[in-house]
């Protein structure tokens, strides 16, 4: 009864991933399905005049081709604000803009039939630097907007003129940041059909259903209730299945709607790259005043993140990188302006980090940087201005609700790494050697969940079935990193049953209130919570069973079995379960967890922006060829507070995943545009980390039990790759002898080689 | 023409010759377990055994692949359901997460631990180099193939 032990490595879908019989979306068919393919924009900005299928409706299997006309409902749909064509009905704006969509009785025959859609363009010019689009006298993407900044942030903190003349050094450094892919394994995929009780229903991998849902009714001009989207195993997302899956499923759901029959849209891995958002590609100038006695007395910085041609969640993402400008750092006086600005290019949006990992890739070498000309040790200037219990952000909040363990991160890293021992060896571009060794280290604090950016509440539905099984479910998505497991983790132990008593439900937005998207690494601390809230009320409903039927009162819950006020056991659980169906007591909860309050003003960048942090550190030792510029990674290490450990090998999975994808922006990972167009189109000029490109790494866990966490669990899925890079970037600097301002670093490496050789 | 698959014998009309084998087990098969990632034969996602050798199913053609024998993941599982010694390392290990690479990561194993009993994990490390996963850092994945090593031995 009590054998609620976590096994290791468990997790309720590992069954059928392992052996194959998982169904993603794309494994699903269903009789008279057709298949639809998007007909890209060639270039990046122009005018659309005219779309000529009759060609390609000549083509073998061609059953239609559907335009931004033929939509019935909104054209234009978006997360905040409304700018994204579903298909584009005038202005072209990206070359990820879809014009048309092909529907055929076969993929291979509508791919074929892309070619024969004419198109009628006028060129325009395009913008593809946000400096330029920024400029007063640039032609505005979106009239309607007003201006092509998407969005504006600040922060306005003591005084900074006081500062700069506190300040015995002043150092300035610019920095810029690459962008990346996302390069899930999966492609997106959606399957729609117009089910008789007249309700759209949508089959899709996606991470945010609720948000594919508001896509799909928008594009069709339904009501919510008329469309139900169900998702299946969902191959990877890391952020990046929102706005493009969406409109994927909303273009199918469109196609299925026109034609009464069910449509499947599967992506290749080249329109994937091509149309959907990337992470938001940064310029950011920094200066930083401190004393001789490296105390810091300033920070202003500007930064310039490229949105693209569409929203997406860029005021978010911004945001993020706005409240943690200054790391986690106490800072006096900060002055700090960020801008969101619209381009020509593929957009930006979500993408693990959200944000946090361009100014961590700074802040962390600035303050080496500091420490250097300061000539004190760069551990010790962080210890000095790092933030303790009780401290005040630069944003005004104070960490007082929760233990503030970024000390406790960052002196486990250091011992487990032996980094004093270890910082000797450094080779700092020593021209005798024809390896450079080199060790280095980041440390964060990162504010968990949505903050002040959004409404953030989640639900759990316990439903304890009359045999003692139990059907959960939560408003969280199961994007792979194994969010059903760690809810059922959660509600076994709350009631102190075993999880095979377990089954969670397939979901849908049919069965559950929309609890936000599964995003921010709040689906273990929001939907945890929830599960805890839903459990509290089992547990009564399962006390007032037992007080029914046994004429008790004042009955406690404890671990799977009932007792009463003087301690006395009167039933276990599954007694308590026949009670209650006996004594018509459903033993049934509903649970909600609503985050805590935050807030915001926009006009000071003050405010309590997160309800709660998490601290980590990591650290990395590194080798570069001084002939090649090869580097060779040797040791990785990471230490995270994450409140509780649910699941500890989907905790691990988490560490040493967002190490992996941290490593890989450190080093390699860029999408370089051409005329506002990826560059890149596949995994073979993609470069993602395969398994020999990694040493060994080492997890350190962290628990201190968070208050503000009914289930005292945080998160983890974003904090492990906000910190690679920096450490990285350090690592190369003692290795080297050079410091790298910009991402990726590798080729930076390799021309800084090839120069010393010349 | 003829292609054994899982040790079922299948006909396919010589109109398909050109047809890539991932398309063809997922198609006219249904055997939806071998997965296409990248469609151009670099991220292992469709590795299926052909003739006990790792393949990437997406480049293959069926003319290439006929009058020989092809071991998909749903031809690893038992037929009572029992997982195989490597699946059941994959699901303790914790080695899985979004699932997607899995099942060309189980075949490559499979294939790898046939040929070396006995590997070093710097060799389990170098035996998945052709399949991408983007989850999990690669670490539970090599622990579950030194885990299987040992069951199987």
């Amino acid at each position: 009864m009590n054998n609620t032990k976590n096994k290791p490595g468990w997790r309720n879908d590992a069954y059928a991933k392992v052996t194959g019989i998982a169904k993603y979306t794309d494994d699903y068919t269903m009789p008279q399905m057709l298949h639809a393919v998007p007909v890209y924009a060639p270039v990046a900005s122009a005018m659309l005049t005219a779309i000529d299928s009759t060609q390609a409706m000549l083509q073998a299997g061609i059953v239609a081709v559907f335009t931004a006309k033929d939509i019935p409902g909104n054209i234009k749909f978006g997360q905040i604000i409304k700018d994204y064509p579903t298909l584009v009905s005038d202005r072209i704006k990206s070359t990820g803009d879809v014009l048309a969509l092909i529907v055929a009785n076969t993929r291979d025959n509508a791919i074929a039939a892309i070619p024969f859609v004419k198109l009628e363009l006028e060129e325009l010019p395009a913008i593809y630097d946000p400096e330029i689009a920024m400029l007063p006298e640039s032609p505005l993407l979106h009239p309607e907007h007003g201006s092509n900044v998407c969005n504006y942030h600040c922060v306005r903190t003591g005084d900074i003129q006081s500062g700069e003349q506190d300040s015995d050094l002043i150092i300035e450094h610019d920095f810029s940041t690459s962008r990346v892919e996302h390069a899930y394994l999966e492609p997106e995929s959606a399957l729609c059909h117009l089910r008789p009780d007249g309700v759209m229903e949508v089959l899709g991998s996606m991470q945010h259903p609720f948000s594919t849902r508001r896509f799909v009714a928008s594009t069709l001009g339904c009501k919510l209730s008329d469309v139900e989207v169900k998702t299946v195993p969902m191959g990877g997302g890391f952020g990046g299945k929102d706005d493009t899956p969406a409109l994927v499923c909303a273009r199918a759901a469109l196609c299925a709607y026109l034609l009464k029959k069910p449509v499947k849209i599967t992506y290749t891995r080249e329109w994937s790259m091509r149309e959907s958002y990337k992470r938001h590609p940064y310029t950011l100038q920094y200066r930083m005043g401190l004393k001789n006695s490296g105390k810091i007395q300033f920070v202003r910085v500007r930064m310039v993140a490229d949105g693209g041609a569409y929203c997406s969640v860029t005021p978010w993402v911004t945001w993020r990188s706005t409240v943690q400008c200054c790391g986690c750092y106490e800072v006096p006086n900060v002055h700090c302006d960020v801008y969101g600005v619209y381009t020509n290019n593929v957009f930006s949006g979500a993408f693990r980090g959200f944000g946090s990992p361009q100014v961590n890739f700074c802040i962390e070498q600035l303050i080496e940087i500091a420490a250097e000309k300061l000539n004190l040790d760069a551990t010790e200037l962080r210890r000095l201005n790092m933030v303790h219990q009780d401290s005040v952000t630069i944003t005004g909040q104070k960490l007082s609700t929760h233990t503030v363990s970024l000390k406790q991160a960052m002196d486990s890293i250091l011992e487990a790494s032996a980094y004093e021992a270890k910082l000797p060896k450094c080779s700092f571009g020593n021209p005798t050697q024809d390896e450079w060794y080199g060790i280095g280290y980041a440390i964060s604090y990162r504010g968990m969940s949505l903050g002040a950016e959004g409404t953030d509440f989640n639900s759990a539905i316990i439903n304890i079935q009359p045999d003692g099984s139990v059907l959960l479910e939560t408003g969280i998505h199961e994007n792979g990193q194994g969010s059903e497991s760690a809810m059922i983790l959660i509600a076994a132990e709350e009631l102190g049953i075993p999880q095979d008593l377990f089954r969670y439900r397939f979901p849908s937005t049919s069965n559950i209130p929309d609890g936000g998207t599964t995003v921010a690494s709040r689906g273990t601390l929001l939907g945890g919570g929830a599960t805890v809230k839903a459990a509290e009320i089992v547990k009564q409903r399962l006390c007032e069973g037992v007080e029914a039927g046994l004429g008790q009162t004042n009955c406690h819950y404890e671990q799977g079995k009932i007792y009463n006020a003087d301690g006395e056991e009167l039933a276990d659980y599954f007694e308590a379960v026949n009670f209650c169906y006996a004594k018509q007591i459903y033993p049934y909860g509903f649970g909600v967890f609503k985050a805590p309050r935050v807030s915001w003003d926009e006009h000071t960048g003050h405010g309590d922006a997160y309800f709660t942090w998490v601290y980590g550190c990591q650290a990395v030792e590194l080798k570069v060829n001084a002939k090649t510029g090869q580097i060779t990674l040797l040791n990785m290490l990471a230490a995270h507070d994450m409140g509780k450990i649910i699941n500890p090998a989907m905790l691990a999975g988490q560490y040493f995943g967002g190490m992996t994808m941290g490593a890989g922006y450190g080093l390699y990972e860029n999408v370089p545009l051409e005329s506002g167009n990826p560059k890149v189109s596949n995994y073979h000029n993609y470069r993602v980390l395969r398994s020999t490109d990694l040493p060994e790494m080492t997890p350190i866990y962290i628990e201190n039990r968070d208050p503000m966490s009914p289930s005292g669990a945080k998160g983890i899925g974003e904090p492990t790759l906000e910190l690679m890079a920096p450490a990285i970037a350090n690592a190369l600097y003692r290795a080297t002898g050079k410091r790298f301002s910009s991402l990726p670093l590798a080729p930076q490496v390799q021309d800084f080689v090839k120069g010393k050789q010349q | 023409m003829t292609i054994t698959v899982n040790g079922k014998e299948h006909a396919f009309p010589v109109e398909l010759a050109e047809k890539n084998l991932a398309t063809w087990l997922r198609e006219d098969l249904l055997l939806t377990g071998t997965k296409i990632g990248c469609d151009i034969g670099v991220c292992g996602s469709c590795t299926v055994l052909i003739n006990d050798v790792p393949s990437r199913s997406c480049k293959v053609k069926l003319k290439e692949a006929a009058g020989k024998s092809v071991l998909t993941i749903e031809g690893v599982t038992a037929k009572d359901g029992t997982l195989h010694p490597i699946q059941q390392a994959f699901v303790d290990c914790g080695a899985i997460q979004c699932g997607f690479c899995t099942p060309g990561m189980v075949l490559s194993t499979y294939a790898f631990l046939k040929a070396n009993p006995h590997p070093t994990r710097e060799q389990a490390r170098t035996a998945i180099k052709g399949n991408i996963c983007r989850c999990t850092g690669y670490q539970q994945i090599i622990d579950a193939i030194l885990a299987a090593a040992e069951i199987m031995r």
